[in-house]
């Protein structure tokens, strides 16, 4: 069953949503959010999914406080109300590891 | 540029200290647009665990984000170690730097005295920028 969430944007992916922090989405998993957000912002496609379609592996996602690692990640349930927060992956370091 | 206050500094750099042997890592909030004065540094934990890579714990970007939001302010950069390469930002810093608009602090620790350095990443190319100490509001001195 679709609900409406609310997904927040960071910095680098606003440009790819008509410039807002704040969107809204529809769907009963996080994977129908996700088509949700592309079918209205198609340029953020590379940016959710990997050419497998799962979820892009520099992409942090919360639902709620939750990291959706945790909660099946593009399988996890989301409610009516709940808050996506998309964040780039902060990564780096010295050497390739 | 970047502006950091001495305490942010300290901050900065006694989480790389406490972080040995491992990398550290943390999060700079400041004024969204107006990037170049850090308000706030959030230490993180880095979630890699080791002393040649980092990610920062998603856990803590989250309530880094939270607590600047709630500030007033915006993430605008990330710091770590080098613990035994200089402050330049290695093939891997540049391949992962998540934003352009973002500053990119490093801290090395390979010599006896801590260096901090801060650099720009856009599409690949890397830029130092001058890091100021702000002594007073409105006054800075060059670090």
């Amino acid at each position: 069953m679709p609900v409406a969430v609310e997904v927040r944007l960071p910095n680098i992916l606003r440009p790819l949503a008509g410039g807002e922090p704040v969107v809204k989405a529809a769907g009963g998993t996080l994977r129908e959010v996700f088509d949700d957000l592309v079918r209205q912002y198609p340029g953020l496609q590379g940016s959710l999914f990997n050419t497998e379609g799962e979820m892009h592996r520099h992409l942090n996602v919360f639902l709620n406080d939750d990291d959706v690692r945790y909660l099946g990640r593009l399988e996890a349930k989301v409610g009516d109300g709940d808050t996506v927060t998309l964040m780039p992956a902060v990564a780096g370091g010295a050497v390739a590891g | 540029m970047l502006v950091l206050t001495q305490r942010s500094w300290d901050v900065m750099v006694a989480h790389c200290l406490d972080g040995l042997p491992m990398e550290a890592c943390g999060l700079l909030a400041g004024q969204e647009g107006a990037g170049t004065q850090v308000l706030e540094v959030y230490p993180t934990a880095n979630a890699a665990r080791s002393a040649r890579v980092y990610t920062v714990e998603p856990r803590d970007l989250l309530r880094a984000d939270r607590a600047a939001e709630a500030a007033g302010l915006s993430v605008v950069g990330v710091w770590h170690s080098h613990t035994h390469t200089p402050a330049y930002p290695s093939p891997t810093d540049i391949a992962q730097a998540p934003d352009p608009g973002w500053h990119y602090v490093l801290v090395s620790l390979s010599d006896t005295e801590p260096v901090l350095r801060s650099y720009r990443i856009v599409d690949g190319a890397v830029t130092e920028e001058p890091v100021l100490l702000a002594t007073l509001p409105g006054g800075a001195v060059e670090s």
